[in-house]
């Protein structure tokens, strides 16, 4: 359905991603883990269109994703690193952005209400402004704009970082239960391990650019790579020698 | 390193950002219409909130104009000029610099400000994943707004203005009212309002295109807003003082 293919992009003399491939079904979610720096977020900036890759190319069922990334994108919803609601629209219509361009705004809003429960946010919190909301609750609220429209594929970039433990478990098993419902095809970027066994159906780890592990979460747990292993388990690794295994 | 080589560095680097800006500012023209609500909103932040500060900048230097030019003119008996003078002088040139330097402080920062917290927090690269263009729904409606409102803040100062010449000029320099008015408008041709209005069009592009761009272009944070905003304001000024020069070589 997506799939990636040789994908290279550099910032200046860094190298962010070498060549780096990927393979996507239909309603597969892929975890993509990885140390921070690694090309994880550029991968997905990539994908969507907000950077130009050097040099490979991003197919969209069989055929380059640049010809058709408006289609894609009508059917795509994504969950930013902290959420990324806008600071000056009610809780509600940041649900309801996209769904007020093609929907009268009472039934906009219904919707939005709808998506809100479904993450858990009761309508109380529905004529709030994002500043008013705890640092979950502006997740969840993401969250519901990433699945208000009913989309097809959706991304999640880093989707528990700074939640506590509670709470980075409910927005997993939200994430994983709503890939369920939907369908949806999904990629989530972490390196939270916790998070990657909740949401994958396959994990992928990149590593300076490039893919160097991929299987199942069981097949994650039993594999001998040393730095996938180290990864899991998080035990350190000398600064000088970085990532490379 | 050769002067000439740091020289044409410098010359190809200001052609080439003028040309990025000038492509900025007509994607962000030509996709008018695109998000009327947002623009009414622009129009209530840019033009209606701007009008007390205008308002008031523009009547203390009316009323500071009338007392300069009737103590400059006492020295050659020329004192009666003060109603003309006023109304020249802040239909052509205090009217639009000041009240665009006064817009350009309180919008270009906070036009600047906003765009660049919303860079820095990923509103706008998730408003691209919600099938919003960010030059329609963000840059257009500023830019407009901007160019639309700021000649009538400057059309609504310059007669604030002259009634603050009027005030000085009736209750402390002892002019008639009714022939101070007529002075005042005897001397004033249309052009000198025009061309004024003219300079408020341009100053309103400058200001809005000095907020967006440096908001869009933000990077890194908190700091990098920081400087966005100082970015916006220092250029808008700036922009503002250089185009009222050459538009005012132009005009007269």
């Amino acid at each position: 359905m997506l799939a990636v293919r040789g994908l290279s992009k550099s910032f200046g003399a860094k190298r962010v991603l070498d060549g780096a491939d990927l393979d996507l079904a239909m309603g597969e979610s892929l975890v993509v883990i990885g140390g921070s720096g690694t090309g994880k977020s550029v991968l997905l900036r990539c994908i969507l269109g907000l950077e130009t890759p050097d040099a490979g190319e991003i197919l969209w069922r069989g055929r380059p994703l640049a010809g058709q990334r408006a289609a894609f994108m009508d059917h795509f919803g994504m969950l930013f690193q902290n959420a990324a609601l806008f600071d000056s629209l009610p809780v509600w219509r940041n649900v309801a952005f996209r769904l007020l361009r093609t929907q009268p705004k009472a039934r906009a809003r219904a919707i939005a209400i709808e998506k809100l429960a479904r993450v858990g946010l009761g309508p109380e919190v529905a004529d709030l402004y994002p500043a008013e909301l705890s640092g979950g609750m502006r997740k969840r609220a993401g969250l519901a704009r990433a699945i208000a429209a009913d989309p097809k594929v959706i991304f999640f970039d880093e989707p528990t970082t700074g939640l506590d433990p509670i709470r980075a478990a409910t927005i997993n098993t939200l994430i994983r239960g709503i890939v369920d419902e939907t369908g949806a095809t999904a990629i989530t970027i972490t390196h939270d391990m916790s998070s990657a066994r909740s949401i994958a159906d396959r994990v992928a780890l990149l590593d300076r650019g490039r893919l160097r592990w991929q299987g199942s979460v069981a097949e994650m747990d039993a594999a001998e790579d040393d730095y996938l292993r180290d990864f899991v388990t998080g035990r350190a690794r000398p600064m000088a020698r970085g990532p490379q295994g | 390193m050769n002067p000439i080589r740091l020289t044409g560095r410098a010359a190809i680097g200001l052609a080439r950002m003028t040309g990025r800006v000038t492509i900025f500012a007509a994607r962000g023209l030509a996709r008018i219409g695109q998000h009327p609500a947002e623009l009414a909103r622009q129009v209530m932040q840019i033009g209606w909130l701007s009008l007390p500060v205008v308002g008031l900048t523009a009547l203390f230097t009316g009323a500071a104009l009338a007392l300069q030019i009737h103590s400059g003119g006492e020295r050659f008996q020329a004192g009666d000029v003060v109603p003309a003078i006023v109304a020249i002088g802040m239909a052509r040139e205090l009217g639009p610099v000041l009240g665009g330097l006064m817009v350009a402080a309180r919008v270009a920062s906070a036009i600047a400000a906003e765009l660049g917290t919303m860079r820095v927090t990923e509103q706008i690269d998730a408003l691209v994943t919600l099938s919003t263009d960010p030059m329609g729904w963000l840059v257009s409606p500023r830019l407009w707004a901007a160019l639309l409102c700021v000649p009538v803040l400057v059309g609504i100062g310059d007669v604030i203005g002259i009634m603050g010449g009027w005030l000085i000029g009736v209750n402390a320099l002892g002019f008639n009212s009714a022939l101070y008015l007529s002075n005042s408008w005897a001397y004033l041709e249309s052009w000198d309002v025009v061309s004024g209005l003219l300079k408020g069009a341009v100053f309103g592009l400058i200001v809005a295109l000095s907020g967006c761009w440096f908001g869009m272009m933000a990077a890194g944070g908190a700091a990098g807003v920081g400087r966005a905003t100082t970015n916006a304001v220092v250029a808008a000024s700036v922009g503002i003082l250089a185009a009222n020069f050459a538009l005012t070589g132009l005009f007269f």
